[in-house]
């Protein structure tokens, strides 16, 4: 089947000169979860308001379920639900004229029953007649999600849902998209939260300066944080590592002061045991042991502050 | 519906703005009727009896017309600005750009629903003003025809003013500083025939005395200016309006970045 989301070739810059996507191509598979994930101002929230049509669209291409956002932006738009980071309700309406507003907004016919059954899975009936400038954040924030899904669509962007939102409201937000994404709806999130990706996405992009700089899935990206280190202080240092322990791939540190192994964290068996045995044997004798664990934070962190 | 024309989505745009309306009831419709009522017992009763006729229509009666196009410009001006100024300021904007929606279903939604507000408005104040005066209507369709015209074009001009405004203080200056002083001098309260040779060619430029012309003609058969004339420049400067809107909509102008 053909990508829900196509995005090929995709730069926009500001009217200040401001050069907030640079180059981006990214395919998005129905029914998956992307994660979206870079520093406040990296172009996540340009990337989603240029493909929602929120702001004008630069050079390249969009597809939404192969109908391009600028030539058919109606069928585009159709298919794409949007919530938007900041909590931006009408305060005097109640949340079922606004998720009707909404539906209807977007070109379809009034369904009670579905905007009924909208509000009960947003844990939002029991407020439906109730002012919205008198429901709790969480709940506008629900009922921002409630307003995205007015339509039925089957895209839906998740600009920050765990912005400002506490750790139980978190689980619960969780708790929702996963369930979105159970009733067949494909779901882009953006988040700064590293944590919210690892819970939730299948795939992680993360964007730095406008650029998309990997798109991975993340289980190869756990399976790098599998990969674990050991290093090995030693007595003497040593110029070269010697043959006989060519096999573990040892690396040298501090002009041969410490040996670095680098391991499967995950694998049943790590060689370690062997590895300090044949250690021994060339006769090399060392004063300390430690391991560490290369976090996704630390890929992460790594990624967005190589300079460009 | 791809491709074609989302009138359930400018059906929802009027709905919500009517339902701001009527939520509203106190500031949006009682307001003006009290005011143009305490008009009518100012100028209407008190000093209107010391006024001579003008041509041989009561001062009272005469007043009728110019107030009511005083309040439906006034009140056009204000729902459309408001009408899309706010969801700009609290950022619902969001959801009216990314539904699928072209710039003709906006405006229709948001100018047809100030549009119809102040029309409502507009028959409120006559039918309150029959209680004061004696108001007859000589062609009750050209009536409703400047009428409608009024409250479209100044229900587009305020929907420009709430693009353009970046500000609650510039909501409020263009209709104070510009319109106010137009339909005051536009000939509401006088015949502009009454003022000095050069007053009534500069009246002239102000578009307000076109409108009021027309409008008081279809009431009393009695104008400033042709009622060709009025019409014409009342659709000239709704399609100017027009105009600038398709382009504000082209170019993304104060709405998209």
């Amino acid at each position: 089947m053909s990508p829900i989301l196509s995005i090929s070739n995709v730069s926009k810059t500001y009217r200040s000169g401001h050069h907030a996507l640079k180059n981006v191509n990214l395919e998005i598979e129905r029914g998956e979860i992307f994660a979206l994930l870079g520093p406040n101002g990296a172009g996540k929230t340009t990337l989603i308001s240029l493909i929602c049509g929120i702001i004008k669209s630069g050079e390249g291409t969009v597809l939404v379920d192969g109908h391009d956002i600028a030539r058919d932006y109606r069928a585009a738009r159709e298919s794409i639900g949007l919530v938007p980071q900041e909590l931006t309700t009408d305060a005097f309406e109640t949340p079922w004229a606004t998720v009707s507003f909404s539906r209807g907004l977007f070109g379809k016919p009034p369904n009670p029953a579905f905007v009924e059954k909208t509000l009960k899975d947003l844990s939002l009936w029991e407020k439906k007649d109730t002012k919205i400038r008198n429901l709790s954040g969480g709940m506008k924030r629900r009922l921002m999600i409630a307003k995205a899904l007015s339509h039925e669509p089957q895209l839906l962007f998740l600009d920050e849902p765990s912005a400002g939102v506490d750790v139980e409201l978190r689980k619960q937000m969780w708790e929702i998209v996963r369930g979105l994404r159970a009733s067949g709806v494909t779901i882009i999130l953006t988040t700064h939260y590293i944590q919210e990706a690892e819970e939730m996405a299948d795939r992680i992009g993360i964007i730095n300066h406008g650029e998309l700089i990997l798109v991975e899935e993340k289980t190869a990206l756990i399976r790098k944080l599998g990969k674990k280190q050991l290093r090995i202080e030693l007595n003497d240092p040593i110029e070269t590592v010697p043959e006989s322990l060519a096999a573990y791939r040892l690396e040298r540190a501090q002009n041969g002061d410490a040996l670095i192994y680098t391991y499967d964290g995950t694998a049943t068996r790590t060689g370690i045991t062997a590895l300090l045995a044949d250690l021994a044997q060339a006769g090399i004798s060392f004063a300390d042991l430690h391991t560490t664990q290369s976090s996704l934070e630390d890929i992460f962190v790594d990624l967005v502050r190589r300079p460009k | 519906m791809s491709g074609g024309f989302n009138h359930r989505a400018v059906w929802a745009i009027y709905r919500f703005e009517m339902a701001r309306a009527f939520r509203t009831v106190g500031q949006s419709i009682i307001s003006p009727v009290l005011s143009t009522s305490l008009y009518f017992i100012v100028f209407g009763a008190a000093i209107g009896s010391r006024i001579d006729a003008i041509e041989g229509v009561s001062y009272g009666a005469f007043l009728v017309p110019g107030l009511i196009m005083l309040t439906t410009l006034s009140q056009s001006i204000a729902n459309a600005s408001f009408g899309i100024y706010f969801p700009r300021f609290t950022g619902t904007i969001y959801e009216i750009l990314s539904a699928p929606i072209s710039t003709l279903e906006i405006v229709l939604g948001y100018v047809g629903a100030a549009a119809s507000k102040s029309l409502i408005m507009g028959i409120i104040i006559l039918v309150t003003s029959a209680f004061f005066v004696d108001v007859s209507v000589a062609h009750p369709i050209w009536m409703l025809t400047f009428l409608v015209l009024t409250t479209v074009t100044f229900s587009l001009f305020g929907f420009l003013l709430g693009i353009w405004a970046d500000g609650f203080e510039k909501l409020q200056i263009i209709p104070l500083l510009v319109v106010t002083p137009l339909t005051f001098l536009g000939g509401s309260f006088y015949s502009i025939t009454m003022l000095p040779p050069f007053w009534q060619a500069v009246s002239l430029f102000n578009p307000v005395v076109y409108l009021v012309s027309g409008f008081r003609w279809s009431f009393y058969e009695i104008a400033d200016v042709n009622v060709a004339i009025s019409l014409g420049m009342t659709l000239f400067f709704m399609i100017a309006c027009l105009g600038v809107i398709w382009w504000v909509f082209k170019t993304g102008y104060r709405l998209k970045s």
